[in-house]
């Protein structure tokens, strides 16, 4: 077949759309999430700060049936002693949850070598991150059951016994053990990867100079695991202030209210309790939200910069 | 490498090493193990305190039949496709173009939709929780699998495009040049160009998906009630309590639920790290 060339002058012929292509695509393109994303998520986030300043019950309409009481909600919370406590658990949750961070890059580093049957054992470490936080809270409430749960028939070889979930001064902490599990395996693949893009070159340089062992770690690795340490960093502390699953399931806020968190506190005044108080429920998410705003605008300022640095 | 390769090392730290990994593994999953030697005990170990030791009995089979046959879990785990499927399909379709329409063309406004994204995926669930719960009784979707299908596909199209959008910026931008030349249109270049070359992104996404939707509970708990469309992390507290006290079947149950995700981890695991460790390489 023999191909006529098109000489014609095409830019007036072409339709007002394909003029304007190359304007328009994106934002079709863009349309059907942009929706999705704006009624489900972005809306959602300022009708939530409007409902922390009405008392409502959940039922009809907010403006109908709640009664606006400004800031009545935030003044409650501010003499609340299960809110105190449930932030001073946030709290710990954030700093221990970060321990999942050097005990990702221990495992890694452990687990960095190349021995027969090494990457099944990567996988089997990696395991706990993809069983789902419901089943990995059962599984550890057995494994702290008093008398019978493993940790304490092990505890018991040494005359010790001790009740994690039963006591308030340990609950917490029984929890964070357990939420640590996945998260120390999720930090410990993201190490795996970057310590397999460690420059070889490097290394040896390294090695002439006499460097080794911690000195090797801290100067010569680390700084090459930095984009690896940043993602830990915002998923463990994303983690951290999500925890929900892990405290509904293993005490469910008890023992005497010790083990609530925010996210959970929220849940239990909107939804769980009698008389669901939304607006209460509300305000208590809005305080969530703030706290988590400092990290989201330190992520996104640092990713912004990355984003200028590539253009 | 580091550290130094072990096969560098003297003989003793090697057998050392072989020696030490099965024990660290062995204790790292010592909470797990147990509770598989639960799902095979039979019920009279646990009435006469015979927790720990050699099971009376290997009850795998019956456990695991009482599961299957003689509780609603079946129910839960189909629920839990339902939802799971066409969530993955769905955000998975949105954000290729999401992330088409990020990635390639330039116009204003463009980084601040992408980090607009991102924002949306970072925060916590119950900031949106009463506001999505009442939107979706609006719609008349509340306890149905729909619902929570949609507002999934809705949230999870924050974290894809994150991720799709950083994919197709690395693809040679001279492919569609040439292909503009052509005079190819753009929505041909989408489907002919773009997306044969997103197929490790696709299936890297829709294995994380797939995981990270199965194993939801809050949305589960907030959005559904019943049998007829709770999926299998908020039925496995419906079956508890059933089963209160019967640690054989309770384990059973919590290992059934688990699988599927770790079915998916083990056929697919090139694409699920790929996808989990997006950005951790630069």
């Amino acid at each position: 077949m023999t191909a006529v060339p098109d000489i014609r002058p095409r830019a007036d012929t072409r339709s007002w759309y394909r003029r304007n292509e190359i304007a328009i695509t994106p934002w079709l393109f863009l349309a059907p999430g942009l929706l999705f994303f704006a009624f489900y998520v972005i809306f959602p986030i300022f009708q939530s700060f409007q409902v922390s300043f009405y008392d409502w019950d959940g039922l009809g309409d907010l403006t109908e049936q709640g009664r606006f009481i400004g800031l009545d909600n935030y003044r409650e919370l501010a003499g609340d002693r299960n809110f105190e406590i449930s932030l001073w658990n946030n709290l710990k949750w954030l700093l221990l949850y970060l321990l999942a961070i050097p005990m990702g890059l221990g495992i890694a580093l452990f687990l960095n070598q190349t021995v027969t049957g090494i990457r099944l054992y990567k996988s089997l470490f990696f395991f706990p991150f993809v069983i789902s936080q419901v089943v990995v809270g059962l599984v550890f409430s057995w494994f702290y059951l008093p008398d019978v749960g493993l940790l304490n028939v092990m505890l018991g070889w040494f005359g010790l016994s001790i009740n994690i979930l039963g006591s308030p001064d340990t609950a917490t902490y029984g929890i964070i053990a357990a939420g640590l599990w996945p998260q120390t395996a999720y930090c410990m693949i993201l190490y795996l990867t970057g310590l397999n893009a460690v420059d070889p070159e490097q290394i040896e340089a390294a090695r002439l100079d006499g460097a080794k062992g911690p000195k090797m770690l801290w100067y010569v690795i680390l700084p090459q695991l930095k984009p690896a340490t940043f993602i830990a960093f915002v998923v463990t502390i994303i983690g951290a202030l999500r925890s929900f699953d892990l405290v509904s399931i293993m005490t469910n806020g008890g023992p005497f209210g010790s083990t609530r968190v925010l996210s959970f506190y929220m849940f239990e005044k909107a939804l769980a309790e009698f008389g669901f108080r939304m607006g209460y429920g509300a305000a208590i998410a809005v305080v969530l939200f703030l706290i988590m705003l400092v990290f989201i605008a330190y992520f996104l300022w640092s990713m912004w910069r990355d984003e200028r640095a590539a253009r | 490498m580091f550290p130094t390769p072990i096969a560098k090392s003297s003989r003793q730290w090697q057998l050392t090493y072989q020696a030490l990994l099965p024990v660290a593994l062995i204790l790292w999953l010592l909470p797990l193990i147990a509770v598989m030697l639960f799902s095979i005990k039979p019920d009279s170990d646990f009435t006469s305190g015979n927790y720990w030791g050699v099971p009376g009995s290997f009850d795998l089979i019956s456990n695991y039949g009482k599961v299957f046959f003689e509780s609603e879990m079946p129910r839960y785990l189909l629920n839990s496709a339902f939802i799971t499927i066409p969530t993955v399909i769905g955000t998975v379709a949105l954000s290729c173009m999401t992330g088409f329409a990020l990635g390639i063309y330039r116009f204003k406004g463009n980084l601040l939709i992408f980090f607009m994204f991102i924002a949306g995926n970072f925060v916590p669930f119950q900031i949106l929780m009463v506001p999505v719960r009442d939107f979706t009784i609006a719609l008349d979707l509340y306890d149905t699998k729909t619902g929570l299908v949609l507002f999934h596909i809705a949230f999870q199209t924050g974290f894809c495009t994150l991720f799709m959008r950083n994919f197709i910026r690395a693809l040679p931008f001279p492919l569609i040049e040439a292909a503009r030349v052509e005079g190819v249109s753009e929505w041909r270049i989408f489907v002919y160009v773009v997306l044969p070359l997103m197929k490790p992104a696709i299936a890297a996404l829709s294995v994380l998906i797939f995981t990270f939707i199965w194993n939801d509970y809050f949305w589960a708990i907030v959005l559904t009630q019943g049998p007829d469309s709770q999926p299998v992390t908020a039925g496995i507290t419906a079956f508890n309590s059933q089963y209160r006290a019967a640690y054989h079947l309770m384990s059973a149950g919590s290992i059934v639920a688990a699988l599927p995700p770790v079915a998916m981890f083990f056929l697919m695991q090139k694409h699920f790290i790929a996808g989990l460790t997006l950005g951790a390489v630069k």
